[in-house]
């Protein structure tokens, strides 16, 4: 597939080994990511927080460059997918937030192109076989518990999410990666978001709990899908310390692609003593 | 030769206190073909409705205009004095100038008089063309039809038996008795529910004059009420039974706990449905054993009620109140308490709803005896932990979060009409509301009554109720059909549709815009037929008839017109 | 209603007025601890109009909008979109907003993006540092993450930038 990317600001930052992994991923599943033309910052939680019309505005302009593009998107980035999504639905609503966006970006959405997170790739027909026929080094005896966070799945209207309280795509991916995926009760449970940054100590009780309910749950890690829920996870885990990796990580050991140590450097906690064969 | 009365009532002042009522009166004595006009202050009256008499027997009238109020309020009773004196009474006709005038025009006396006038006159251009009609006669088969062998169809299956009528009881099932089959006891008495529906069980299985379809469904229904003929299909077997009445009793099922995925979507085996608790109740009461859970026989200490399961959720599931689950849940936790000492019941509610007999001070007695904890707020989420069941609970009164460790979760799910609803409907023509409840003619007026005549509706399957309500409504089903047995024939207004034969095409558009089905095409004769039992008079047909062939008794397009022509006049006359 | 719960429902896009106070969200609420009252309590004093309270609360600001409550609601509220109508009354009145920490963080990152279409976390987090006066709170971490790479020193930007200005030029002018 020919599929458009939207990177968003923490592509080559903080969730670095997020984006090499899906390119990576994605090359070995024979698909073309092209990154969509000067893009801008989804506005995350804070844009709305503090302006309606900016905080639809900024995510609104991207959907019209993909939507020039003319290929599905592909979001990696949980947060920037939600906000997308919003953009989407207010453009579709009508009423006064489709009228703030045609004022802020000239509008024009016209639902041409599917907007993508990786649940929703991993859903699509035939995907997961694909990520089967590639596995060279099945991921046999790694335990794992999805985690998918809130802004892959909530509001269940605005994402057209289709099992937002007990998802399964992360998993099946996982297991067509040859991992073993434990079921657990916390997947779709908050990671205290932004709190990460402006109330580390709020963020730590969330991360602790969740940590331990994964580690009762017998899991060796966490798979995430979100750059936001790994740093959080990652960082402020503060009973366990298990390592915290993305979804196409996972994937991308059991490809075998080469670089992948490259990936496990950039964790706080490392996850390559999961991965030595 | 006409001779037009017309009778102007003062209503005491709700007409006359607008309506310059003499000078109407003299107007109309005015009017070409009347030949009597009088104004009197409560015509509906006795006194009233002999000066309509007397002047029918007195000045030979022919046609009689009363203008008054609403005929949806006494066209029958001057409809009943005329006839009494010998006039068809279908040459009456009411002119409404309260409701469509004095009422409305309060605030100018000259329009309203003037309208008042222009009523008349367009009312006695339609009773002119009216033609003496007679009341359609229809015969009763006085055999009646109960679909559905729950409680509320083993009543009125029960009552119209013993009255003396045989009725035929069709159930889906192997097994009469419903969903009551699955209760262990029934609040607030805890009687053994199957105490008392043994017995009603037997009844009817032994009675005579009961004729028991089990594992069967009526597949169709033809025919109009007094003379319906279902068809009901046993496996294999086809039966056509004749019948003047049905009752729909077809019940309720629990909405199902997949649709809750916030509470395990039915994956996890110690979270259940109230109808589920009760079969472990039973098993307990059977055994003597404590209430043990699904998944592993736990003895179960501690355990969450989720009241409005699904109901009051105008989001995500059912917007209504189920009614009966507050009861329930009390029962349940007080029989948890009786049948394993030391269990802890808890409870989610938003409200207590204790609308039936004795409950109020159950349900209070229920929680002072066991010490459940009635917390008011909606729970979020259940989940499993380990061993246990978690429960994200609130209580918005003391503004805490409590998390609750649980044995077992009963969730007391929303009362929805049985599966197979859509069908039902189809085959009695009997019309379900917006939650596929079966819908009732006057939600306060004719509870029992479905939309088609003959066609009466007990139970759950027109809305959640209880065991008391059920039989109720049953016996108030039995009591209506018996009424209906009780005359020799049925009379029914005959201000239904005609067929002039001669214009008629047998195009046939006429006969599936009936929403009676009351059409059908001769086709030997080549014109299309009404069946007058089953017509109601909509017009559609009319409308719809491309050559102007059918049109309504006593309601003529000539006589529309003729109406219509009254009030687009030039009028002069009668301003003060 | 009051002209409060109007405002806040206009500018939200919400129905305030449809609550039953029926405490599902409060159940399933992750940040209602840091909250000075329940989460359905929240839209309990929109519907009386407490103005003065809400908008000088810690409340508004703890909300991390993971949407839960709204998801669950059987009324279809979201508490995220009642609390962001809120910050943003709270803010055209001139209240200091009783968590500064939040506040800071979001026009550290606003502030970035208007800067330069994207955020640029070095400079950001500066930003965000130097409002909250908080040098030391996880600087360790930060650190870690500087020297693995994660927190490039160089901004990339938007090239036609005139476009990300124009929807922040609209925006506040509303």
């Amino acid at each position: 597939m020919e599929l458009s990317f939207y990177p968003g600001c923490t592509a080559h930052s903080t969730a670095w080994e997020f984006t090499k992994s899906t390119q990576a991923v994605m090359d070995s599943l024979g698909h073309t990511l092209t990154e969509i033309e000067d893009w801008n910052c989804c506005g995350g939680a804070s844009a709305r927080a503090l302006n309606r019309a900016v905080g639809l505005g900024l995510p609104g302009r991207n959907l019209l460059i993909a939507q020039k593009a003319g290929r599905p998107l592909l979001i990696p980035c949980a947060g920037c997918y939600n906000n997308l999504c919003r953009a989407r639905h207010a453009y579709e609503a009508g009423g006064e937030d489709a009228a703030s966006l045609a004022e802020t970006t000239g509008g024009g959405w016209e639902g041409a192109i599917d907007v993508w997170s990786f649940v929703d790739f991993f859903e699509e027909p035939g995907v997961l076989d694909t990520i089967r026929a590639k596995v060279v080094k099945p991921l046999a005896g790694l335990k794992i518990v999805a985690y998918y966070g809130c802004q892959l799945l909530r509001p269940p209207s605005v994402l057209h999410s289709r099992n937002w309280e007990n998802p399964t795509a992360l998993e099946k991916a996982c297991e067509a990666a040859g991992a073993t995926a434990l079921d657990w009760s916390y997947k779709v449970d908050c990671c205290g978001a932004d709190m990460g940054i402006s109330h580390g100590g709020h963020a730590a009780e969330i991360c602790t709990k969740l940590g331990e309910k994964a580690e009762e749950a017998g899991a060796d890690a966490i798979v995430v899908s979100c750059g936001l829920c790994q740093a959080n996870l990652d960082m402020r885990q503060t009973k366990t310390r298990l390592p915290v990796i993305y979804v196409t990580e996972v994937l991308g050991a059991a490809f075998g692609i080469p670089g992948a140590e490259s990936w496990w450097k950039k964790h706080l906690i490392d996850p390559s003593g999961l991965f030595k064969s | 030769m006409e001779r037009i009365g017309v009778f102007l009532c003062w209503c005491g002042s709700n007409i006359a206190g607008t309506v310059d009522v003499h000078r109407v009166v003299e107007e109309a004595l005015k009017l070409p073909g009347v030949v009597h006009a009088q104004n009197y202050m409560y015509m509906c009256s006795d006194p009233g409705q002999d000066l309509i008499k007397n002047a029918i027997r007195e000045k030979g009238l022919n046609r009689v205009v009363v203008a008054s109020c609403s005929p949806r309020m006494h066209e029958r009773t001057f409809r009943k004095a005329a006839s009494s004196v010998g006039l068809n009474p279908y040459l009456v006709e009411i002119a409404n100038v309260r409701e469509q005038c004095s009422w409305v025009h309060m605030n100018d006396k000259d329009e309203a008089t003037r309208k008042a006038l222009t009523i008349i006159r367009s009312m006695i251009a339609k009773v002119r063309r009216n033609a003496a009609l007679e009341a359609i006669r229809v015969p009763v088969n006085r055999r009646a039809m109960v679909v559905g062998g729950g409680i509320a169809g083993l009543s009125a299956a029960l009552e119209l038996a013993d009255a003396g009528f045989e009725t035929v009881l069709v159930e889906r099932t192997a097994r009469l008795g419903g969903k009551m089959n699955r209760l262990a006891t029934t609040f607030p008495y805890h009687e053994r529910a199957e105490d008392i529906l043994n017995p009603r069980i037997e009844a009817v299985k032994i009675h005579p004059l009961v004729r028991l379809y089990m594992e069967s469904e009526v597949k169709d229904v033809t025919g109009y009420v007094g003379n319906f003929e279902a068809r009901i299909v046993t496996g294999e077997t086809e039966t056509v039974e004749p019948v003047g009445a049905i009752v729909v009793a077809t019940g309720y099922d629990l909405y199902p706990i997949s649709r809750m995925a916030e509470y395990g979507a039915g994956t996890l085996p110690d979270v259940i449905d109230g109808l589920e608790f009760e079969e472990l109740l039973k098993v307990s009461l059977e055994t003597g054993e404590p209430v043990r859970r699904p998944s592993d026989g736990k003895v179960i200490k501690s355990a969450v009620w989720i009241q409005c399961s699904g109901s009051r959720d105008p989001e995500h599931h059912k917007p209504y109140c189920s009614r009966v689950c507050c009861l329930y849940t009390s029962k349940q936790t007080k029989l948890l308490t009786e049948r394993n000492p030391g269990a802890r019941p808890f409870v989610s509610f938003m409200d207590i709803r204790t609308d039936c007999k004795l409950t109020e001070e159950y349900c209070q007695k229920n929680i002072e005896e066991t010490g459940t904890v009635y917390f008011r707020g909606r729970v979020s989420k259940v989940y499993r932990d380990g061993e246990k069941l978690i429960v994200w609970g609130a209580d918005t009164l003391t503004s805490q979060t409590l998390e609750i460790e649980a044995d077992l979760v009963v969730l007391a799910m929303a009362v929805e009409p049985s599966a197979g609803f859509e069908e039902v409907s189809k085959v009695f023509r009997s019309s379900v509301d917006n939650n596929g409840f079966f819908q009732e003619s006057h939600i306060k007026l004719r509870p029992v009554e479905s939309s088609p005549m003959g066609v009466y509706l007990a139970g759950a399957a027109q809305y959640p109720k209880d065991i008391t309500d059920s039989v109720s409504q049953a016996l108030a089903t039995a009591s209506k059909i018996q009424t209906m047995f009780a005359a020799d024939e049925l009379m029914q207004d005959p201000l239904v549709a005609r067929v002039d034969t001669d214009l008629c095409s047998s195009c046939g558009l006429c006969v599936p815009i009936c929403p009676y089905g009351a059409r059908e095409l001769d086709r030997r004769a080549l014109f299309s037929r009404v069946n007058e039992a089953l017509c109601q008079g909509c017009g559609a047909c009319v409308a719809v008839c491309p050559n102007k062939a059918c049109g309504l008794k006593n309601d003529s397009p000539a006589q529309v017109f003729g109406q219509i022509e009254v009030f687009v006049e030039k009028q002069g006359e009668c301003a003060a | 209603m009051n002209s409060f719960a109007m405002e806040v429902a206009a500018k939200s896009g919400e129905k305030p007025e449809a609550c039953y106070q029926c405490g599902k969200c409060s159940s399933g609420c992750p940040a209602m601890r840091w909250f000075e009252w329940s989460n359905h309590g929240v839209i309990r004093m929109i519907q009386l109009g407490a103005e003065e309270e809400l908008l000088r609360s810690k409340a508004i600001w703890m909300c991390i909008a993971c949407e839960t409550c709204g998801t669950r609601c059987p009324n279809d509220i979201y508490m995220s979109r009642l609390m962001d109508a809120m910050r943003q009354m709270a803010r055209a009145r001139g209240i200091p907003p009783a968590e500064p920490a939040v506040t800071a963080f979001h026009e550290s990152f606003v502030g970035s993006v208007a800067r330069f279409g994207r955020v640029h976390e070095l400079s950001m987090l500066a930003v965000f540092k130097l409002k909250t006066r908080d040098f030391f709170t996880d600087v360790g971490a930060g650190l870690k993450l500087f020297l693995k790479g994660k927190i490039p020193i160089l901004p990339s930007s938007v090239k036609a930038k005139g476009e990300v200005d124009r929807i922040f030029a609209w925006g506040v002018k509303k």
